[in-house]
């Protein structure tokens, strides 16, 4: 049973506000506002056993679904036994027993945010280890690559390459009408207010029509091996894009799919890459485009792809097991997205032909297919963009090999 | 609509659950704290889940035990302010203008404010939502929120955070009696997390096995025991495949309610194959689950179930 129906009200106060912090720590945005809601809320449910105090925190606390997760392994630790703080002191004695079975989702992040510092030594031996696998590159590769400073003339480079830039399909028509001097309907609103100041004598027509919008953006970029000259220049593009446009999200695949769009939010760019390179395991490693779309495919389409959204695909194409699954996910992709562009730095080759099975399975699904010719410079990655017509159609390439 | 009595609120979680048992609503505990807390606390709900779980149908449930009315808002692209919370009625403001013209008034201010008052006032959910009503406040659903642009949701701040809007022509119209706020989303994009702040949360999931049986024992009287069991065990074997879509409890619902107007008393491979459009909506789930795999899933569920008796 919780101590705190024994204890004073200031007790129970202390013991929110110090678990409020533990969420934070964890990840869990918490402000100060929702601590007072927490209170007022336990107040309010008169909390009689443990399972009504765990929801009634978790109905102020957990704004997320993902988040729910971070909330149970905080829970658990804060409230297991008596005082937190005897149950900090059992965690952090080495002789403390090991839990026997597999540690849930989430147990890392809550115990690395409760007691951050303490398994570093352990988590070195564990690197080691899985360096050793480094070589077989069809495996999974748990490698943090380390991203080098970005020099200033590089921020300066890329935010203006920025300001040139101009996305195709710059703007989509919304259902929202705006006013609008040549627009097609008459507003009616402002028409009669427009009027009643020459005493409705006779009616001045104001117009209205749709407004225009920049459409999401989604970009899919691979981290895999032989993509890995590329990926730092791409995710500072990606990060320029995230700060000047409002709906961009960025996810990571190697063997798996990352979502860094939150990561990708730091105002400055290298503390956005570090952030991203924290919560990405796979780096430089192999890579299965197929198993990564399926998973983009399943968790995130639904969520990220809606009102008309761009996909930038960001890949070689070079797919181990070009099969089914590959056509069949690249094909789900494409319907559910207004359009997808395929950027694939191999066509700055001067001989490129799409002969490689995973590129040959997915030309045929996607709108845009467009090289990016130089390696560092972020210029000629805007101008690929901007490039339309020919270079940009992914039949053509189908006809050369055909 | 029947036009139950006022009920006061219920003061604990316990009866909370009770009043939406009520109207054959079976929520567990979680869910039953949210719904007190926000009762309790005045603030608005937020749902989230997969479509199907029976989000919407809790505001219709609170509003029904409750004796409330029900006003509901369902949000779509493009939503803007004339559907959503107020417009004025044009064609009545330019025959009254009219008319003042006849009378010869020229007095523009007293015009104005005469053209502009609540009697050309056209009232959408929103700004009902916020008018004092004999049985209590009513109950405002604002339905897939995800459907509609940040623009609104901007908006939305202000009638959540203080239960007022402002009509620039009249003024700020306030609720005496805050209304109780359902919002539900399907998540196919993320609220942003200044509304979600104002709001109590809560991830409705798909309900365990013995609480789905009792939903569909609840919701379709006719069907037999031995199939609402078959029916559900196999439903919730379906949500472990590795399907686009797995299939919620309206589903569940639909295909119960299929199978007992089929007449039929025992699940079969053939039955379930020719049902199976009720469950699944996409076509390559249902592609996985051709041939010999609804047999072998239906034997597993049959030992299943003859083991647990």
């Amino acid at each position: 049973m919780l101590e705190h129906k024994q204890d004073q009200p200031g007790r129970l106060a202390e013991n929110i506000v110090y678990f409020a912090r533990a969420l934070r720590a964890a990840g869990i945005p918490v402000g100060p506002g929702a601590v007072l809601d927490a209170l007022e809320a336990v107040k309010a449910a008169g909390v009689g056993t443990r399972d009504d105090f765990y929801w009634t925190l978790h109905a102020v606390f957990v704004k997320r679904h993902e988040h729910s997760v971070l909330f149970d392994q905080a829970f658990r630790i804060f409230f297991r036994r008596r005082g937190y703080i005897d149950q900090l002191m059992a965690m952090m004695l080495p002789q403390a027993p090991a839990e026997p079975h597999a540690p849930q989702a989430g147990a890392t992040r809550v115990h690395e945010a409760l007691f951050s510092g303490l398994d570093d030594k352990l988590k070195k031996e564990r690197e080691i280890e899985l360096d050793a696998r480094m070589t077989v590159s069809d495996r999974e590769i748990l490698q943090h690559k380390d991203f080098a400073q970005m020099t200033a003339a590089e921020i300066a480079k890329a935010k203006e390459a920025m300001k040139k830039l101009v996305m195709p399909l710059a703007e989509v028509r919304t259902r929202r009408l705006a006013p609008n001097a040549h627009g097609h309907l008459i507003d009616i609103r402002r028409t009669l207010r427009a009027s009643m100041k020459g005493g409705g004598d006779f009616i001045d027509l104001r117009f209205i029509g749709p407004k225009t919008r920049p459409p999401p953006i989604v970009a899919l970029l691979d981290i895999s091996g032989s993509m890995s000259q590329y990926s730092r220049i791409f995710l500072h593009f990606l990060h320029a894009l995230t700060d000047t446009r409002r709906r961009v999200s960025t996810f990571l695949f190697g063997t798996r799919l990352t979502n860094v769009t939150r990561a990708l939010r730091e105002r400055d760019p290298d503390d956005a890459l570090a952030a991203c390179s924290a919560c990405v395991a796979d780096w430089s490693g192999g890579t299965r485009i197929a198993s990564s779309l399926r998973a983009f495919n399943k968790q995130w389409a639904r969520r990220v792809l809606s009102q008309g959204a761009i996909v930038l695909l960001i890949t070689d194409g070079l797919e181990r097991d070009a099969d089914d699954t590959l056509a069949f996910e690249i094909d789900r992709l494409h319907r559910s997205c207004r359009s997808l562009i395929w950027l694939n730095p191999l066509l700055r080759f001067e001989g490129f032909e799409a002969r490689a099975r995973g590129i040959k399975t997915m030309l045929p699904h996607v709108d845009e297919f467009r090289p990016i010719h130089s390696l560092e410079s972020i210029a000629a990655l805007v101008a690929g963009l901007q490039r339309g017509g020919g270079a940009g159609d992914p039949k053509a390439w189908m006809r050369k090999v055909a | 609509m029947n036009k139950p009595s006022p009920r006061p609120l219920p003061t604990s979680i316990g009866s909370t659950v009770d009043l939406l048992a009520e109207a054959e609503y079976l929520a567990d505990r979680s869910l039953g704290t949210v719904l007190f807390l926000a009762l309790k606390m005045g603030r608005p709900i937020f749902l989230e889940g997969e479509a199907g779980v029976g989000k919407t149908e809790i505001a219709k449930v609170l509003s029904s035990t409750l004796g409330r009315r029900l006003i509901r808002l369902q949000c779509y692209e493009g939503l803007d302010i004339a559907a959503a919370v107020y417009e004025w009625n044009y064609a009545a403001q330019m025959i009254a203008i009219r008319v003042a013209e006849a009378e010869g008034e020229h007095d523009r201010a007293r015009l104005e404010h005469d053209v502009f008052s609540e009697r050309f006032l056209i009232k959408r959910p929103l700004l009902q939502a916020l008018e004092p009503d004999t049985a209590g406040a009513p109950v405002l659903l604002i339905d897939e929120i995800d459907r509609t642009d940040e623009a609104f949701e901007a908006y939305l701040l202000e009638v959540l955070a203080d239960f007022q809007v402002t009509i620039p022509e009249m003024g700020t119209v306030k609720a005496t009696q805050p209304p109780i706020v359902v919002i539900t989303s399907n998540r196919t994009r993320e609220v942003h997390d200044a509304l979600k702040r104002r709001c109590l949360y809560h991830w409705v999931g798909y309900p365990t096995a013995e609480r789905e049986l009792a939903i569909v024992r609840a919701k379709v009287p006719g069907v037999s025991k031995k199939l609402s069991e078959q029916v559900v065990a196999f439903v919730q074997a379906l949500r472990k495949e590795d399907l686009f879509k797995s299939p919620g409890v309206a589903e569940t619902l639909d295909w119960a309610g299929a199978l007992s107007e089929l007449d039929v008393v025992a699940l079969d491979p053939a039955t379930v194959s020719d049902t199976l459009g009720v469950l699944l909506k996409y076509q390559d789930d249902i592609a996985r689950l051709e041939g010999s795999k609804v047999k072998g899933m239906l034997d597993e569920m049959k030992s299943d179930l003859r083991a647990a008796e």
